[in-house]
């Protein structure tokens, strides 16, 4: 059988107590030291927890179908630039004029607009990549990130490859945007949020199904399922979350390029994936906090700091078993 | 004589040069247990795939109840009542006994666009799946691994996860492949005690195929070489020669 990882539900409450722990854990130092630091004069490190924060809602979408799914999509960073486009395209206009239609600085409306764009595009992608496999699924998920990528930098009055300077954030009722704090809960009350839908779907039937899927495709056909309808849906619902990502994305740097979609964005969000292990919903945040880590550390030594997460991939990919995750789950096993 | 649940007429399939379905034409009748032996590569596990839809035959038909199926996806098939297992093991390992027969219930119990209720705790598909696993006697291993059990076991599992679409025809791909005797008896005694359901059954055990077969077909190169009762196919001297002869 072809089960790539450890995916492991079953009887989850009693393995992964270890490692529910330690998602308490993080999850409340993320609501706190960031704060604190700040509270006390340092805006830095609050800059990085927000940009993990948004990250790892973008990777706990990734995991949903690559982690839960089987599905390696190696084009996942297009929807955080469908997204923060869907922010910096409408306010542009609302400054600019034009396109009146959607020219607005409503946040609602940006997230709004990023999830459908979103949505719509996994599903009229997905639709296509889904029919392949394998390799060929890979290839062909990094073509139509790709694809996005060169239409965004050959759309001149959106800055093309200089990217496109967002002037003023979404405006949300009640929150103030420019507020880092304010803009920082807002994000990690929303990675909660994402966490925990994640969560929920992962354990419905709908869940069991592309779990079920991904070990082997053919039995679930004889079982009678229509598995390819089923992978579809979860394909779509990964996307949306991850173009739900890229408007906080957008709003957090003020400023989009295509850059931020292209395929080696697209292989640090599987890096966040693999790395923090895919047998758990709350893998990827451990990823991403070990990419950002990583990427503060190695960028102050070299320039090639993307040689050491290769060799670290690989090595997880080798010798670690379910990432991370999948190392404390297996702690929790052993402790009893 | 009891109607016809399945029937292929001049099925063909070719793998190249290897002809592995050969003008196939076969009736299983309602209510028996009918054996398909033949030596290794004879095309008995790609003659299952072609009607349970995995596998798409060059030509010919099959009928099921009457219906012409020859087009149907697995997925139609198995939402009409036919039910496959696996000659290579195909359980779910990842998950526990219990979590694999809900699975299959799951399947024949409405559509799976069910996002937000845990599935584990839901009770219609939960109790028919423990009563599956009754039926072959796996319900104290219910809530342990896939991965955890032996052969024998999963092999048992994956009759429970057919029982559990509620099939009228059972497609089984050497059910006893890999077992020891005493493995080997649970296991005829499981298919046994199914009665009412229909069955296909690819074996090599002669034993179990004797102690379970209404009606023996015999395959050979791709070719059914003769369809008859045990005592029938036994006395037959192309049978004897082709397979039994070097089975015994
Ligand atoms: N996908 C395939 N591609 C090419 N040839 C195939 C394929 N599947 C089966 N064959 C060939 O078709 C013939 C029949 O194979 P099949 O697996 O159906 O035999 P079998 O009767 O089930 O054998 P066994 O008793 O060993 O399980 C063999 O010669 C095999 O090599
Ligand atoms: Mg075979």
């Amino acid at each position: 059988m072809a089960d790539v990882s450890t995916t492991d539900p079953a009887g989850g409450a009693r393995k992964l107590s270890v490692a529910s722990w330690f998602m308490v854990a993080c999850l409340v130092a993320l609501a706190v030291i960031p704060v604190a630091i700040y509270a006390g004069g340092n805006a830095f490190w609050l800059d990085i927890a927000t940009r993990l924060v948004v990250l790892s809602i973008a990777a706990v979408s990734l995991n949903l179908i690559l982690g839960f799914g089987g599905m390696v999509s190696f084009g996942h960073a297009a929807y955080l630039g469908i997204g923060a486009y869907c922010v910096g395209i409408p306010t542009y206009h609302a400054l600019f004029g034009e396109f009146e239609l959607i020219a607005t600085n409503s946040g609602i409306f940006h997230v709004i607009l990023a999830v459908i764009v979103s949505a719509v595009f996994a599903l009229i992608t997905g639709a296509i990549c889904l029919r392949t496999k394998g390799v060929y699924f890979i290839m062909i998920t990094m073509a139509f990130g790709q694809m996005i990528f060169y239409l965004f930098v050959s759309l001149e009055t959106y800055g093309a490859d200089d990217g496109l300077v967002i002037t003023s954030r979404s405006e949300i009722p009640g929150i103030d945007m420019d507020n880092p704090l304010a803009f920082y809960f807002l994000c990690y009350g929303s990675l909660l949020a994402v966490i925990y839908l994640v969560h929920r779907i992962v354990n419905s039937r709908f869940g069991m199904v592309i779990q079920g899927a991904k070990g082997n495709e053919d039995r679930m056909r004889s079982l009678g399922y229509s598995t390819y309808v089923y992978r579809l849906a979860a394909y779509v619902i990964a996307g949306a979350i991850c173009g739900y990502a890229g408007a906080l994305l957008g709003n957090f740097t003020s400023f989009i390029s295509p850059d931020m979609m292209d395929w080696a964005a697209s292989g640090e969000l599987m890096f966040m994936v693999i790395l923090g292990g895919t047998s758990m919903v709350f893998g990827p945040v451990i990823g991403a906090a070990l990419f950002l880590l990583l990427e503060q550390l190695l960028s102050a030594f070299t320039v090639h700091w993307h040689l050491p997460f290769g060799i670290m991939l690989i090595l997880t990919v080798l010798f670690v078993k379910g990432g991370i995750s999948g190392l404390l789950a297996r702690m929790g096993r052993s402790n009893g | 004589m009891a109607s016809t649940l399945l029937e292929t007429q001049e099925l063909q399939k070719r793998f190249g040069g290897v002809t592995a379905t050969d003008h196939v034409s076969l009736q299983v009748e309602e209510g028996e247990c009918h054996a398909v032996i033949g030596p290794n590569g004879a095309g008995k596990t790609t003659l299952i795939a072609q009607l349970s839809g995995m596998l798409a035959p060059d030509a010919g038909t099959i009928l099921f109840n009457g219906k012409n199926i020859t087009q149907l996806t697995a997925q139609r098939r198995s939402h009409m009542g036919l039910a496959r297992s696996f000659q290579i093991t195909s359980v779910f390992m990842g998950l526990t006994v219990l979590d694999n027969v809900a699975l299959a219930v799951q399947a024949h119990t409405g559509h799976s666009f069910h996002f937000w209720r845990p599935a584990r705790q839901d009770q219609a598909l939960r109790a028919p799946a423990m009563e599956m696993l009754e039926k072959v006697r796996l319900q104290d291993r219910a809530n342990d691994l896939a991965s955890e059990m032996s052969h024998g076991e999963r092999r048992q599992l994956e009759i429970a996860m057919a029982l559990a679409t509620g099939p009228h025809l059972m497609l089984l791909d050497e059910p006893m492949a890999g077992m020891g005797p005493e493995e080997t008896a649970r296991m005829v005694e499981t298919l046994k005690s199914l009665d009412g359901i229909t069955m296909l059954l690819v074996e090599h055990d002669m034993d179990a195929v004797f102690a379970l077969a209404d009606r023996i077909s015999v395959m050979v190169y791709g070719r059914l070489i003769a369809t008859g009762s045990p005592a029938e196919v036994r006395a037959n001297e192309e049978v004897r020669q082709a397979y039994l002869g070097e089975a015994a």
